[in-house]
Parts: structure tokens; sequence; C-alpha cells
């Protein structure tokens, strides 16, 4: 077919909508087919939920266990997307020079950061609904009606934003292999520390109020009132989560480095 | 589109430092609308830091800068969909596929390239779902020029597009490129092989030490000047045979048994050339009159030692 392309110039942006959706489709695709990724974001969460909601491994004090460990195990799986997932997708984006090469295409940086949030926004839909498939099977009664799943997607979006932030402010800050260890190990720190699937009461008084302010923390326990407790709008968490997605996506846009 | 008389790229008085180094010293530049221009230096000549500057990548401490008749930085946004762009490396994920990339980079754009056809024009066709990292360099190369050009761009940057590329992959790249100044395009396009800028360039810019050293044609810049070359065996006596030449002229014998000419090469100085010779019992071999190449006068102006 050679010679049949005609170079004459033709130069014109296509809709905004259609390059943001063609670069979160983009992303989408590139998440799936990461099996590390994957592993992060799909087999961790559903192996902890299977594995402690049919032992008893772990005390989870009155109640059903998985009652317990579902609204964790989806607050975890919000972060291995948001903060963990997108911190180690776009640093290496960063270092591949990739980032470099979008800015000059007529996708904006906005245009950008709402393909890679859709990107994620997708994947936590997948993810919630494997997790509540499996939740359902172990036995899980969700309380809360529609009030109650809607007062759950107003958490996870904010969780969503603020996990967004920091994960893009590591991954724009530091260099690619660091961001890859340093989201890992934050991962697991605030997995074993934030209340997903060990109760923050069984730490230390004084150790517990100031965990309770992590993100994490405020996402397990809001869903956690919300879908165990039958509690309408937790305000206290919710709180909490919107004040981090202020401030991450804030620090992002100041100290995001492009290259 | 561009208004006639319009340049593709002004640069004046371009400054840029990067702590104590000056990486761009006082460029001057006016690239043709629907031409060729070459920047042509050794490594660190700050040809790298004029094309980014033109993308819209860094500022310049000084001097203006006008891509299109538009500030690359405070007007990016009505710039990028009009240019197209190649680095010098990398700028695509490792996982993602040949194809994949260029139809995400196509569908920014309005009326852009089919990517499959051009994947096929530039020997990529059968790589189309081969993920970047495993592409050959050479194959990288060509993706990344793909992605350039997929979004029928009235000006093209390209960074040393033929670094690497075997000498198939190179003629299939200057092909694409003198394509798209035929179909009325600007190129911008920065190496160090002198013999694609005298191939491909409607106008070269030597640049040395961020500084511009000569600017001109091919042709003007090789100038009119011929050479008369010839080997035979070593230690002729050039001072009996430049005796016989008209004055002005020049004869050198650089390494032993190869000589060099130089002056008003006409065929009478051919002729007494090969009468001297004929006189002498010399046979000569390899006997040729020839321009100065651009390389001559690369290596002339930037001078002969390595660069670190």
């Amino acid at each position: 077919m050679s010679g049949t392309l005609d170079l004459t110039p033709a130069p014109a942006a296509a809709p905004l909508r259609a390059m943001v959706a063609a670069q979160a489709s983009f992303e989408l695709r590139t998440l799936l087919r990461n099996g590390e990724q994957l592993l992060l974001t799909m087999v961790i969460p559903v192996l902890l939920l299977v594995l402690f909601s049919t032992t008893g491994l772990l005390d989870l004090g009155p109640g059903e266990r998985v009652d317990f460990l579902t609204p964790g195990v989806l607050a975890l799986a919000v972060m291995s997307t948001a903060f963990t997932g997108q911190a180690i997708a776009t640093g290496f984006e960063r270092r591949y020079g990739a980032l470099k090469r979008l800015g000059a295409t007529p996708l904006p940086r906005g245009g950008l950061i709402a393909a890679k949030t859709l990107a994620v926004l997708a994947v936590e839909l997948m993810q919630t609904a494997l997790i509540c498939a499996v939740a359902l099977a172990l036995g899980w009664s969700p309380h809360g009606g529609i009030g109650g799943a809607l007062s759950a997607v107003a958490l996870v979006l904010a969780g969503t934003a603020a996990f967004s932030g920091f994960g893009l402010l590591m991954a724009g800050t530091l260099r690619a292999e660091a961001t890859l260890a340093a989201a890992n190990l934050v991962y697991l720190l605030l997995l074993a520390l934030g209340g997903v699937v060990f109760p923050l009461d069984r730490f230390p008084a004084g150790m517990a109020a100031a965990l309770e302010l992590l993100p994490i923390a405020a996402l397990s326990d809001g869903l956690r009132q919300v879908l165990q407790q039958g509690v309408a709008l937790p305000a206290g968490a919710l709180a909490t989560l919107l004040a981090w997605a202020v401030v991450g996506p804030v620090l992002a846009a100041l100290f995001f480095k492009w290259e | 589109m561009v208004p006639p008389g319009e340049c593709a790229v002004e640069l004046e008085a371009l400054v840029k430092r990067y702590g104590s180094i000056t990486a761009v010293d006082g460029i001057d530049l006016r690239a043709e609308h629907g031409a060729i221009t070459a920047l042509l230096g050794p490594n660190g000549a700050g040809k790298t830091t004029t094309i980014e500057i033109c993308e819209g990548y860094r500022r310049a401490d000084s001097g203006t800068v006008r891509v299109l008749g538009l500030d690359p930085v405070r007007d990016a946004r009505e710039l990028r969909p009009r240019i197209g762009v190649m680095l010098q490396s990398g700028g695509i994920p490792g996982t993602a596929r040949a194809g994949e990339w260029l139809r995400l980079i196509a569908s920014f754009h309005a009326r852009p390239l089919d990517p499959a056809a051009l994947l096929d024009r530039l020997g990529l066709a059968a790589q189309a779902r081969t993920p970047f990292r495993r592409l050959s360099g050479g194959q990288q190369q060509r993706l990344s020029l793909a992605a350039a050009v997929v979004g029928r761009p009235e000006l093209v940057f390209l960074d040393e597009p033929t670094a690497g590329l075997d000498p198939q992959a190179r003629h299939a790249t200057w092909e694409l490129v003198t394509g798209l100044r035929d179909a009325g395009a600007s190129v911008i396009v920065t190496t160090h092989h002198m013999d694609e800028a005298e191939r491909l360039a409607d106008q070269v810019v030597i640049v040395d030490r961020g500084r511009v050293v000569a600017r001109g044609t091919p042709a003007e810049l090789t100038g009119a000047e011929r050479q008369l070359r010839f080997r035979a065996r070593p230690g002729l006596g050039l001072e009996e045979l430049l005796a016989a030449l008209p004055p002005g002229s020049v004869a050198k014998e650089s390494p032993a048994g190869h000589y060099l000419i130089e002056g008003d090469v006409q065929p009478e100085l051919l002729a007494t050339v090969t009468a001297w010779c004929a006189s002498h019992g010399v046979t000569t071999e390899d006997l040729r009159i020839e321009r100065r190449t651009l390389e001559d006068v690369f290596l002339e102006l930037t001078g002969r030692e390595l660069r670190s």
C-alpha cells in the first residue's frame, strides 16, 4: 500500500471528549494487561477477603466476619488502584518519556488527568463487582439500602481523589524505581495499619486515634459504618477523606514534574 | 495556515543556560515554509535544546521564538495540533503495542493518516501488535517517526530520526521526509550525518557550541570550488608538478600515495596533471574531480578534535 498516503498537511485537533476517551481506553488496556497490577488490584483483595472470612485467624469482634471484612477490602481495592497502581504506572510513563511525548500532542494535561481518572474508576468498578460477588457468596449482608449505596459511592470517590493525588505526587517527584518501591511499601503499611483487615481498636488508644486520620482508615471505617452498621452518612470519615482529597491533588499539582 | 512570506520557524538571538552552562548562545534561524531545514552540529552543540524550545518544552532565557507565527509556550494549545514531534529517544511506554500507540496519537487529530497504512509504509506492518520494548532500535525509531507525522502536521520536528538505523530504514525515513516536504509540510531535522543533511536538506544550519557557524543550501556551503584527487606511488616530487600548475594551486600528499590538488580545477589543469604524470611514468588510480563535501566544511568549521 506504499505511496497511497496523502501527506498533505491537514492539522486539527480531535474534539476533547474523543481525545480523553481514546486516552482513557489506552490507559485501561495498559492497566488490565499488567500482571503485577492485577495481582495488586484483584487477586490480593479477594484472597484477603476469602482467607480471613473463612478462617478464625483474626479476631474481628462481634458479628459476621465477612460483614467486617468486605468494607475494608473494598477500601483496599480503591487504594491499590488509585494510589499504588497509578503511582507505579505514571512513574514509568514519566521515565519512558511518554508523558513528555503526550505533552506535545493536542491532548491537554487536564485531559490526560481526566483520562487517568476514568481508567481508575473503570478498574474500581470491576474490583467492586468482583469483591461484592465473592463477599455475597461468602454470606455478606450489606446494610444501608439505596441511601447507603450513595454514601458508599461518595466515600469511594473522595478516597479515589485523595489516593490519586498522592499517587501522582509520588510518580511526579521520585524516580520510577523509587516510586515502585515506595508505593508498594506504603500499600503494605496502610494495609497493616489502616483498619483494612486488622481492627484499629486493637492498637493502643493514642495510636489508634492517629491512625484513624489516615485516608485508608477513614475509607475503611466510613464504608464499615455504612455497610456493616447501617449509618446513613458517616460525616467524620467523609470529612477526613475530603480533606485528603484536597491536600493530595493540590500537592501533586504543585510539585509534579513532567520529565 | 501560515501567511505567505512567513517562516515556519523564526528564532532571534536565542539563549538558553543550564546553570553555568550556556547550551544555546544567541542562535538566529529562519526555517522556510515548505522546506527541509537541517540543524547540523557535533554532540552538545545545542541542537536538541533549540528544537525543544521550538516544541514548547523549555523556555528560552532570552531571545524570541516564533513557530508558525506563534509563541510555543504561550500559544501551546493552538500550536500543538499543527506540529509533529519526534523526540531523540523514548517517548513511548514499553508495554504499548506499536499499532495501538499510533492509533492513540492519531485519535488526538481530526483528520489523521491511516495508522495501518503508515505502519506499512515504514515497514512496521508485521510489528503492529508488538510491544514497544520488544521492537528493535530501528523499529522503535520508525514508530516514533510515524507518531510524529500521523496527525498530518504542517511542521514536523525530528530529533536525529536516523540515529542507529540500517541503510534500508534510513532510506525509508528519507523518503517519508522528502514526501512530507513535497506535500507542503515544513521539516526541521537535527542530525550529525553529513550525507543525510547534504541529501535531504534544502537549508543547512551548522551549529557549534550554541552558535550558528554557517548556513546555506548544501551547494552554497560546499561552494563551487573543486578538488582533484588521485592515487599513485608515494613520494612524487610535488614542487615540480606545482610549478607546472596555475598560480594559487595547492598540492598535498596525505596520507602517503593519496594526492589532492586544490585550486581552479579546469580542463587545462587536468591536462597538465595527466601530462606531467605521463612524462614521469606515473600511473594514477582513482583520479577524480569532486566538490568539497559537507563533511569537509563541517570539520573545517567545528574542528577535528573529539568532543566529549
